[in-house]
């Protein structure tokens, strides 16, 4: 059986970057785009871990970015839902297409 | 200990003023009536705190590093932060959650002032999420409002997106380099293409938040939609924080790849210029025309930067703080008049002057420094933009901006007319402007006049290089 390496990480991180980047721009549901952007994130924290064992074992910057980017990740997400329940209460849905007052 | 509590002042001031908001939010609270003076004298502390006792230095094994020019660019940030909270004093009377509102905005400008000071991709990274988070959460600041939660969801996620961009480019540039000092990072870089497509991510990251074109689709939307200083702040303190940072990583880590980001800073000026000024012309609301006019300024700041030496830097921080009074007097006027009619359309504005002399004059001084005419000071921060611009001997591109601040002045001029020449059966009724707003409006019209006539703040600027 073959012993993963950096290339395969780097390919699940890359293809889970794409992913996140798809589903923001495709649904239409607020909760999925947030949850896509986190996609986003998860794929940083794979590279970061990669590169940091596979690449530089000696330099541990990668390890402690993945540690705060966690942790970034969960208060941006807060205040996304708390803004998407607002959202809720005055358009009574999260679809983004239900938001669309502002306009050219 | 000493050295820590000297260059870290600011930050620490900042940080004293939220603490100090937490505990009158817990404890019994204050009237906005009383709360508001505190505030503002607190932050003119900062900013008098801030000229002294400037210096040179690093903490925290380079993480964290201040010059005497980083410190003027924090006090321009705070010279915008105290002069929002004057000129929008009538709106923030009213609100319901005063200290809740500088509990955030505070917070937005720690962020910025360690952004600027960060020595470190991880600290740039954070204090770049400091800056933003709270800001989508003031652009929800009308909470009954469909149209702020509107604009709070658009800047929300599109800050979370471009963070997730930001930090794809950082973690390939740790991959390259193996370190994500900025110090350490220019000998480094090895110009490869890969390290090329890790800048890219980073930089469209940094166009994210300074809204160039073509990353300017969520500015019009979350302008319109925040509470008035809340699109101030954002056009004017966020803007001006990202432009000196920009600097920064562009002149100091960057440093390798110059050829190319040159290449990329002059396409997007050009059409962030362009494409700003196009919009603008037909917008109808004065929020959203601010907005775009913000755009495009932000092409011309970007012309400022292109070049990369000395010259340039000195005449972006001139400009930013030129355009800090002008944006700061025309979002005050706009501010006032909505916080007491509720208009914010441009053909509300028509003939204002009959009812309200004074707001017009100063809206009008702020769109001719904004379009950049000769007595104003906007012309002369144009003007050094431009001849930094030229440093590299590209003249059809000063052509262009040159071209653009033409088309500019149609639609500053056209706000104006509309409320010097127009004719109008139902003006806006005289406004009894309060005593801090006018203080405000007064400081930014001096300032506008002023810091173009003394050639010494200019020269101040240059000899802090």
């Amino acid at each position: 059986m073959m012993e993963p390496g950096l290339y395969h990480i780097l390919f699940i991180s890359a293809a889970l970057f794409f992913i996140g980047i798809y589903g923001f721009f495709t649904r239409r549901n607020l909760i999925t785009m947030l949850m896509s952007t986190e996609l986003i994130l998860n794929s940083v924290n794979l590279n970061f871990i990669a590169f940091n064992k596979y690449l530089w074992p000696g330099k541990m910057d990668g390890l402690f970015f993945t540690v705060f980017v966690i942790a970034i990740a969960a208060a941006e997400a807060a205040v996304g839902i708390a803004i998407i329940i607002n959202l809720y209460r005055s358009h009574q849905s999260i679809d983004v297409a239900s938001a669309e007052d502002l306009k050219y | 200990m000493n050295e820590l509590l000297l260059l870290m002042k600011n930050e620490l001031m900042v940080t004293a003023i939220i603490f100090l908001l937490l505990f009158i939010k817990v404890g019994k609270g204050m009237s906005n009536d009383r709360l508001l003076p505190v505030v503002q004298t607190l932050l003119l502390a900062n900013l008098i705190l801030g000229c002294f006792f400037n210096q040179e230095g690093a903490l925290f094994g380079n993480m964290y590093h201040t010059t005497p020019l980083i410190a003027l660019q924090k006090n321009i940030l705070g010279l915008g932060v105290y002069l929002i909270s004057l000129v929008c004093s009538d709106w923030l009377k009213k609100t319901e959650h005063l200290a809740e509102f500088f509990l955030l905005m505070l917070s937005a400008l720690l962020g910025m002032y360690l952004l600027i000071s960060g020595g470190n991709l991880l600290i740039f990274y954070l204090s770049l999420e400091l800056a933003t988070i709270p800001v989508a959460a003031m652009a929800n600041f009308d909470l009954d409002k469909k149209r702020s939660s509107e604009g709070a969801m658009k800047q929300i996620l599109s800050s979370a997106f471009s963070s997730g961009i930001l930090l794809f480019g950082i973690s390939l540039i740790y991959g390259i380099t193996g370190t994500i000092s900025f110090s350490e990072l220019p000998q480094l870089a090895d110009g490869s293409a890969l390290f090329i497509m890790a800048f890219i991510f980073l930089f469209s990251a940094l166009a994210f938040k300074l809204s160039i074109v073509p990353f300017h689709l969520w500015t019009a939307d979350v302008y319109e939609g925040a509470p008035v200083p809340v699109t101030a702040f954002l056009s004017v303190v966020s803007k001006g924080a990202v432009a000196f940072v920009l600097m920064t990583v562009l002149y100091k880590v960057f440093q390798p790849i110059e050829s190319t980001w040159y290449i990329l800073v002059v396409i997007l000026s050009v059409a962030s210029m362009l494409i700003g000024n196009l919009f603008a012309v037909r917008q109808q609301n004065i929020k959203r025309f601010l907005a775009f006019s913000s755009i495009a300024q932000v092409g011309f700041i970007l012309v400022g930067v292109s070049s990369g030496d000395i010259g340039s830097s000195t005449a972006v921080v001139y400009f930013v703080l030129i355009y800090l009074f002008s944006n700061l007097a025309a979002f005050g006027v706009a501010t006032v008049i909505a916080a007491y009619s509720g208009k914010e359309n441009i053909s509300d504005y028509k003939g204002l002057y009959q009812t309200n002399p004074f707001l017009s004059w100063v809206m009008a001084l702020a769109l001719f420094s904004l379009a950049g005419i000769p007595p104003t000071a906007g012309f002369f921060g144009k003007l050094f933009l431009l001849t930094a611009g030229g440093s590299k001997g590209s003249y059809v591109y000063l052509l262009i901006a040159a071209l653009n601040m033409i088309i500019s002045l149609y639609y500053y001029l056209r706000v104006v007319r509309a409320m010097f020449m127009d004719k109008n059966e139902t003006p806006v009724p005289p406004i009894q402007t309060g005593a801090s707003a006018k203080l405000g409006l007064i400081i930014c019209g001096i300032g506008i006049v002023l810091t173009g006539m003394m050639g010494w703040i200019y020269d101040y600027i240059q000899s802090l290089h």
